[in-house]
Formats: structure tokens, sequence, C-alpha cells
């Protein structure tokens, strides 16, 4: 694959045709936040915390989706992005009821994490505290609609690796909610395999395994690459 | 029909119509028809069947005339001379016209609108030549007018990158409310790769206050297709899709039986006027989504799917409808096609300002004396079309501002009432042009209040895939809450404008990135007024209830409360 | 919107299922013609109900949930039965500024509902919509299709009491 150069921060850096800023950053130690993105999943381009700065860009462009291109001058890490992204998260933090203290996800959370980096210390805006259902019916697992994050993680992994297509999002704008087929009980639900994926994938505790306890959900993600790995290879034709 | 044929029902119907003494076209637009139209079309038919309906005498129900708000609308061609337009008409009025008429009387001048009258004289019909003019079904009546001439041309005479070249020398722009080139889109669309392509003609018309598509699609729905037609040779496309708002039933009737009248007179479908092209459209109907407006949302809806907008690139013109290079054009952008061609792109680019060419559509609506559907040369002033074409402010009020753009927009102040009307001064004045929707506010408008109607528009309109626009439309409509219920403090009026910023510069599409222009653009000349409302807790206007505190004048009572009740009386 | 789905038990021979299988027919089975097919169900049950967008998800071989999805994100489309009589108050900019809140919230005080909900008799809807187009009619409301404009809000509750007043249609 033929070499590009791009600047990033003020330095030269070189990288392959086709690869995406975010790549490109990651693998020079840049670190930009994510949400929504994940690798393995299609891009959504949803959450808005990867923006960074191009030249020559009217607006911030997300780097998750913006392939490198010789000569590209990009910002990471302005004093207006980082006052974006932690408006951004405050913004999410504001929509649902995010209550760390009792969540099985506590300390091993993606939003939290991010709020901590970015130095988010109060919400200037007002909470919603939206009140959500709570989903235990199924076997295994259960959802808090309250700490989703609508990153859709879940929706894309079960349609796209799972194959299944349990989830999807109902309403629009902020009536939107993660339905499992006809916005049934997730227990009643007969396209779920069981299969857990949407539950590892998800940043936050809204999809966790039952009988955790405060802070007890670790979220194992490996398998997501091996399967894909395997998949593409055998497309390929070579053994797996 | 050939292109030789075309041009003989031309002249036989223009002949026809010319030899009736008498033609009465009665405006049966939906405004006309809710002030009474059908009752004065009935009263006409009646008396025309009782005179044993002479050939000389016809009778045409058109669409919309124009100026709306004077309903039902009449107006009387007679040939050689100058027409008469009556406005609020009953039918005993309508059949007393019809008598003096016959009688060689002189007819009533009872609610006779004046031959100078501004509001006709100051537009400049291109888009519009035919609405009122011509019975919406009729296809023949389109025809007589010049109707699909533009299309035997560009089929006969022009290659479809001439067709393309046209486009671009007559300076035409988007009118859907981006204003990108036109010519510049056909022509990349026409070099994307792929076996197929596609045309989109968006009539989704969302924003509130306006009401040129569903007029143009209900007035003159040929001149669409004719445009689209245009484009599919130009562009090297088979299958154009029309999508119709939903809230338009009579729109999207309208397209489908002039679709199929076209095709049965072999001017769409296979072979088109006997040419090598062939070339199908088909109506998609929406669902009541304003987001679908948004290119990449509009083709996801008509693939069948949630309304939501993906990231660009690719744009549609590299892959669009099912991967496949797509144009998407508004559908008065389409209807601007057929006069390009009939007058040329010359003539066409010899109208306008600057880098806005030809006319543009406006629905003109709210406190003026004359609401209705104009359409203007572009770069005319502002105060032309509240004033002259808009008779100024009901009751001789003072004009406070004019709201473009619908809820991408902003509000433009008296203080710049004098700015030609084009896509580059108004987005210097923070609005846009938007789709056309021109709502005139008088002083008992309070902007806040407008700004929080348009942002409660678009919390509900906002498809929830970014984060900004779902939850940032919620907060900022909070804070414009507080401002007007009187409980905001200085620092809400901060993190607002914060919050607007940064949902214009980081939501994923149009619908977001605009969604914060009416507060900005109303806290950029009406500053003053959210100042009135945050440290006096007045509204100027008087809308607003402001029956609420802020936090620290709550604080502030409780302490006095308590000091009265204390027996000693000490305050704190 | 927010409401949830309605239970409503499909039977076979029902005239109203087969326009939809005919709609869906035509348009041969294809899962990118939901939406049509979804303004066919609709205008022939009248709402959607979660059996008949069960039945459209397997026919067009599609997730329910999607179907689900997009039932949901469109305006247009409902989830509960719509009442007898509808009567949508336009709150499109022009009437706004030409006082369709007043309207609205006198329309509702005399229906006892809100915007969005249908009375408890089945006899009324009471909705609202983001423009009708027809601004030089502002305020405007409809009642069953026909458009009445510029309204006042003692006219439009006239409108909706006369129209009450007729008995209820049989069948």
């Amino acid at each position: 694959m033929p070499a590009i150069t791009l600047t990033i921060n003020n330095d030269l850096i070189s990288a392959r045709q086709g690869q995406t800023l975010l790549e490109v950053a990651r693998e020079h130690g840049i670190e930009i936040p994510t949400l929504c993105h994940l690798d393995g999943l299609e891009a959504m381009g949803g959450c808005r915390l990867c923006l960074v700065e191009l030249q020559g860009a009217p607006r911030p462009v997300p780097s998750c989706v913006t392939k490198a291109a010789e000569g590209m001058v990009v910002t990471t890490h302005s004093d207006k992005l980082v006052e974006y992204r932690k408006m951004l998260v405050e913004l999410l933090l504001a929509e649902r009821t995010h209550t760390c203290s009792i969540c099985v996800q506590n300390n091993n959370c993606e939003l939290q994490t991010l709020a901590a980096k970015l130095g988010i210390d109060h919400v200037r805006f007002d909470y919603l505290h939206q009140q959500l259902p709570m989903d235990a019916s199924r076997e295994r697992f259960a959802l808090d609609h309250n700490r989703c994050v609508l990153c859709l993680r879940c929706v894309r992994v079960c349609d796209a690796v799972e194959g299944a297509h349990t989830w999807d999002v109902r309403g629009r704008g902020s009536t939107s909610r993660i339905v499992a087929d006809l916005d049934r009980p997730w227990g009643t639900s007969t396209s779920c395999t069981d299969c857990g994926k949407c539950v590892q994938l998800c940043p936050t505790g809204a999809l966790f395994k039952k009988g955790a306890t405060v802070g007890e959900m670790k979220k194992e993600r490996s398998f997501l690459n091996r399967i894909l790995e395997r998949r593409r290879l055998a497309a390929q034709g070579g053994t797996p | 029909m050939n292109r030789v044929e075309l041009a003989e029902l031309a002249e036989t119907v223009t002949a026809q119509q010319q030899s009736c003494r008498l033609r009465l076209l009665v405006c049966c637009g939906t405004p006309c028809v809710a002030a009474g139209a059908e009752a004065v079309v009935a009263a006409l038919r009646e008396k025309l069947a009782a005179l044993g309906n002479p050939a000389d005498l016809e009778l045409v129900g058109t669409g919309c005339q124009g100026p709306c708000s004077r309903g039902p609308l009449l107006t009387v061609l007679r040939p050689g001379q100058p027409e008469q337009v009556w406005q609020k008409t009953t039918p005993e009025l309508a059949v007393s016209i019809l008598e003096a008429e016959l009688q060689q009387a002189p007819v009533p001048d009872e609610n006779l609108l004046p031959a100078d009258w501004p509001f006709f004289t100051r537009q400049t019909r291109l888009v519009l030549a035919n609405s009122g003019r011509i019975d919406p079904e009729n296809l023949e009546q389109y025809i007589a007018c010049g109707g699909y001439e533009s299309l035997a041309q560009v089929l006969h005479d022009m290659t479809p990158d001439q067709a393309c070249d046209s486009v671009v020398q007559s300076g035409l722009r988007g009118r859907g409310g981006g204003g990108y080139p036109t010519g510049l889109k056909w022509q990349l669309v026409r070099k994307g790769s792929g076996s197929r392509k596609f045309i989109v003609a968006n009539g989704d018309e969302g924003d509130p206050g306006a009401y040129m598509d569903r007029s143009l699609m209900e007035s003159d729905p040929h001149r669409i297709l004719e445009g689209i037609a245009i484009a599919g040779y130009a562009i090297g496309a088979e299958q154009g899709y029309i999508y119709v708002r939903g809230e338009y039933p009579v729109a999207a009737q309208r397209l489908r039986k002039a679709i199929k009248d076209a095709e049965r007179a072999g001017l769409l479908g296979s072979r088109v006027l006997d040419s090598s092209f062939s070339f199908r459209i088909d109506i998609r109907i929406g669902a009541g989504a304003f987001v679908c407006g948004e290119e990449t949302a509009l083709l996801a809806s008509i693939m069948g799917r949630r309304g939501q907008p993906r990231i660009r690139p690719p744009y549609p013109a590299e892959a669009g409808l099912w991967g496949c290079p797509t144009l998407i054009n508004n559908v008065e952008t389409f209807g601007n096609i057929p006069s390009i061609f009939s007058i040329g792109p010359q003539a066409f680019n010899a109208i306008g300002n600057g880098k806005s060419r030809g006319t543009k559509v406006f629905a003109l609506c709210g406190e003026v004396v004359n609401n209705g559907l104009i359409e203007v040369p572009m770069g005319i002033p502002l105060r032309e079309i509240v004033f002259e074409i808009g008779g100024g402010l009901a009751n001789g009020a003072a004009f406070k501002a004019a709201q473009t753009g619908g809820p991408s927009g902003g509000c433009i102040p008296a203080e710049k009432l004098d700015t030609p009307v084009d896509y580059e001064n108004l987005q210097a004045l923070g609005s846009i042009m938007g789709s056309g929707g021109l709502i005139v506010m008088g002083e008992q408008s309070c902007m806040v209040d407008v700004a929080r109607f348009f942002m409660e528009f678009c919390l509900d309109e906002s498809c929830g895939k970014c984060v900004p626009c779902r939850t940032g439309t919620v907060e900022i409509y909070r804070l414009l809450s507080r401002i007007c219920n009187g409980s905001a403090s200085q620092r809400d009026l901060q993190t607002l404008e914060q919050l607007c910023q940064m949902v214009k510069d980081t939501s994923l599409c149009g619908l977001g990135a605009a969604a914060p222009n009416p507060v900005l653009s109303t806290l950029r000349w009406f500053r003053a007024e959210y100042e009135a409302h945050v440290s006096q807790r007045r509204c100027p206007a008087g809308v607003c209830t402001m029956d609420q505190l802020p936090l620290h004048l709550l604080g502030e009572q409780l302490l006095q409360r308590i000091a009265a009740l204390r027996c000693d009386g000490e305050g704190y | 919107m927010s409401g949830d789905c309605c239970e409503h038990t499909l039977l076979v021979d029902d005239p109203r299922l087969k326009l939809v299988e005919r709609a869906m027919k035509r348009l041969q089975y294809q899962p990118d013609a939901l939406i049509e097919v979804l303004h066919t169900a609709q205008e022939a049950f009248g709402y959607l109900s979660r059996d008949l967008l069960s039945h459209v998800a397997a026919q067009l071989k599609l997730p329910e949930s999607q179907v689900f999805g997009v039932a949901t994100f469109y305006h247009f489309f409902t989830l509960r039965p719509k009442g007898e009589h509808s009567c949508i108050v336009c709150t499109g900019t022009a009437c706004y500024v030409k006082g369709a809140g007043e309207i609205l919230n006198t329309l509702e005080q005399a229906a006892g509902i809100k915007a969005g909900q249908t009375t408890a008799d089945g006899r009324l809807s009471l909705g609202t919509a983001r423009c009708l187009g027809n601004c030089s009619l502002a305020p405007m409301i409809t009642i069953d299709d026909t458009v009445y404009g510029p309204e006042k809000p003692e006219g439009a509750v006239d409108k909706l009491n006369r129209l009450l007043e007729v008995p209820h249609e049989q069948g």
C-alpha cells in the first residue's frame, strides 16, 4: 500500500493509504477519545468525540471515518476540541441517569473513564432524569436503559457479526431507545441467540450479566477481532 | 408522440384557447378552496350549463394564483384585453361578472384587484409561469404553454454534456436551501461510474412556514416531470423518484396522474418523444420526518429504512440509492430546468444578483398584509418583498423581523431590510435562503420565544444518531425555556451561547449543524431582548409569562419569608 | 408515538389484510418497500398493531426490530387506533406567530385531552402538525381533512362541537 505523509499536531507522520485518521493517530500514540467507534464494527460517527480539526475544512471532522490523505494538516487536541468533548460527555451524563456508585460497571466503564480523563467534575446542563425502565427478563443478561448512551455497538454487532439483528432503535431524537424484536421484553425475544456479544461490547453498564453487583462487570472484547479475522481468512480461501 | 406532433398539439390547443371570448380561471389551491372556491366553480358551471355550455366560454380550475389570503380568486381572460383578477369572490359575484361580460356591460368592480397591483407587477414568474394559469391535471394545457418543448429540444438537439453545460451556464443553484451549483452536481453524477444511475426529486418540504414545493407540485406537476426527465437525459439515468411529503396527498395524487398522462402521451416511459431515451418516474411518499430533507436521510427513507443521515463522503453523486450515483435536487430546482432551456441559459443567467442567478419562490406569510406565494428575481431587497409585494404589515404595525430558512435559518432585523435577498447576503446575516419560507413578524413577536419555537421543532425532529443534536437541542430548549419563564441567570445565557456553537460545529448532518441558527441569529440581532429577559425579568414583546424566579432570587425570597415570620420582625 | 404497540390478532380472511398482501405482492416482497407497505397497512387498518408489524416483517424477510424501528421513526405511523374524527392544529411558524398555541389550549380544554391523545370514547383524536403548508390561512386547523382558517379559539371549539353532535357512526 502506498505511503502518504501528513501532519498531526505539528509532527510529520507517515501513514498507509486507506487508513483513517483515528487509526493513524493511535498507531503513533496519539489518543483520540471515542465511544461509538469500535474496531471491527462499521463506523457510525455518532458520538462526535473523535472530531479533529482539519486545515481547510469548515468544521471539525470525525477521525473514525475520515481517511488520511497526503498533505493533510490535522489537530487532535485544540482548546476548542477539548472543550467540545467535555460538553459532549456532559450531555451524555445529563441525558440518562448515570449513577456510578451503584453501577455494575463502576471503575470499568468507558463513559466514566472518558469523563475522568477530560477532567469533568460537574455537569453544566440540566439532568433529564428520564426514569427509563429496566429489562431483566432475559435469563442471563439484563438491560438498563438509564445507562445507555445509544452508541449502537449492540445493534451493529448483533446484525453484522452474530447475524441475528435482535436489537434496533425505536423512536427518534431524545426518545430513541434500544428495542429487542417488536419492543418485547428481551426475555421473550425469539431472534436473540443469547450469544452475549452485545453485552461484552457495551461501553457502559447498560447491558450486563445478571448476578454481577456494583463494580463487578468487566467486559471481554477480544473475541470480536478474532471472529472477524478468521472470517476474513476464510473468505480469502486460507485456512483459519 | 414525436416532436412535430407535440408542436402541433400545442398550436391546436392555443388556437382553441384564443378563440374563446372569455376564459374564467378560478383558483382551486387549498387556501382558495378553504375560502369557498368550490362553490364559485359550481355556480359558474351551473350558469354555463344553463347557457348550453358554449364552446367560446371556458371555465378552468387552476392551481395557486398567488395572493392566497385573498381567495377565492377569479382571473378573467379575454383575447386582446388585459386580464382582470377578482379577490374574495363569491358565487354571486362570479355569476354577475359572467353575466356582465356576456351582455358586454361593465363588469362589477367590487373586489377587483387593481391592474398595477405591486403583488403581481413586482414578480418575475418563471417557475410559477403556469401556476394559476392552467388546470394542473390537464396535460394539453401544459403543452399549450410550451410544455415538454424543452425536453424535446434537449433530446433532439443536444448531447447530454451540452445539456449539463447549459445548466452550468445558467448559474442555477439548488433551491432546497444549500445553494450548491446545480450544473456542477449534474456533471459530477454524469461522470460517476455505475451501471445504473438515479434521480431523486426532493419534495419533502418540511420547513414550517413554507409551502412553495406543495404549491408547485399541485399547480404545475408536469413542469417538475419535464425537469426531471431533462436531468435524466443529461446525467444518463433511466429512473427517477419524487419523494413527496406525506402531509401532501393532493400533490402526490396530481403527480401520479401527471406521470400516467405523460406516459400515455409518450412523454415519459420508453422511447420518450420517439428518441432512444427511456425514463420512468415513480412517487415515494414520506412518512413524516423533517430530517428526510437531508439527502442521505432521504435516500435511506426511499430504501425503506429509518431516515437517518450518514456521514459523507461518499456523496450521493458517487454512491446514492443502492450504491449507484444519484442526483438529488429539490423539486423547485427541477421546476427551473424547463425555463432554462425555453428562455436560454444566458437569459436565465441575466436575472439575479452576484452568484445567485434566476428567481426564487417565497411563501410570504406572517403579519404581512398580502400573504401568498411569490416569485422574485434573486437580489431583490427584502424591503421590496415585505412592503411593496407584501403591502407592509397588517394594521400598520411596525416591522420587527423577517424569518427565512425555517428552523435552519434566522431572523433578519429591521435595520437590514435593504439587504438584497440572495444566498450570500442572507448567510452573511446569519440566516439562510432555505427553501423559501419568509415569515414577517411585528413588534408583538418575542424573539426568544420564536427561537424556542424552532428549537422545540428541532429537538422533535432530531433523528437521534449523534449526541450534539439529540441531546444538545434538548438542553438548548431547556435553557431557552428558562429565559422565557424568567428563571435564567447570566450564566445560563453564557452556557446557551457555548452550547449553540458546539452543536453547530459538531453535529453529524445539516439539520443539527443548522439547528442553533435561530438562536444564534436572534442573539446577534436582538441581544437586548435576551438581556431584558435575563437581567430585568421582562419580556419586551409581552409574550413570555416570566412566572418563575432564578435560583438566587428564590433564595432571597425564602430568607425574606423567614424574616417576616420572626417575632421581632428583624430582616435578614 | 410513545405509546406501546397494541395487540390485535390478524384474521386470514380479513379484507384489510388482503389489501396489505396485495401491496406486498405488487412490490415483490422487497425489503426496500417497507415504508410503502406500512403506508398501505396503516391506511387499511388505521394503525399498526404488533401482529401486523410482525406479519409484515415475516413477509418481507426483515428483522422485527428493524420494522419496529422504522414504524416508530416516522411520525406518520401510529401504533394505536385513532379516534373516529380527527382534529389537527397546525403549529407551523406562521400559525404559531398568529396564535395557534391559544387555539390548541382551548381545544385541549374543550376536549379534555392533550394533543396526541384520543378521547376515552374513541370519538376524537386531537393532534398537531408541524406545518400543513397553508400558511396564508394561519392560524389554521383541519377537521377530518377539511381545512379551516384563519381560525379563532371559539370558532374552532364550535366546529368541533358541531362535529361531535352528530351521533356515533355505526359499523
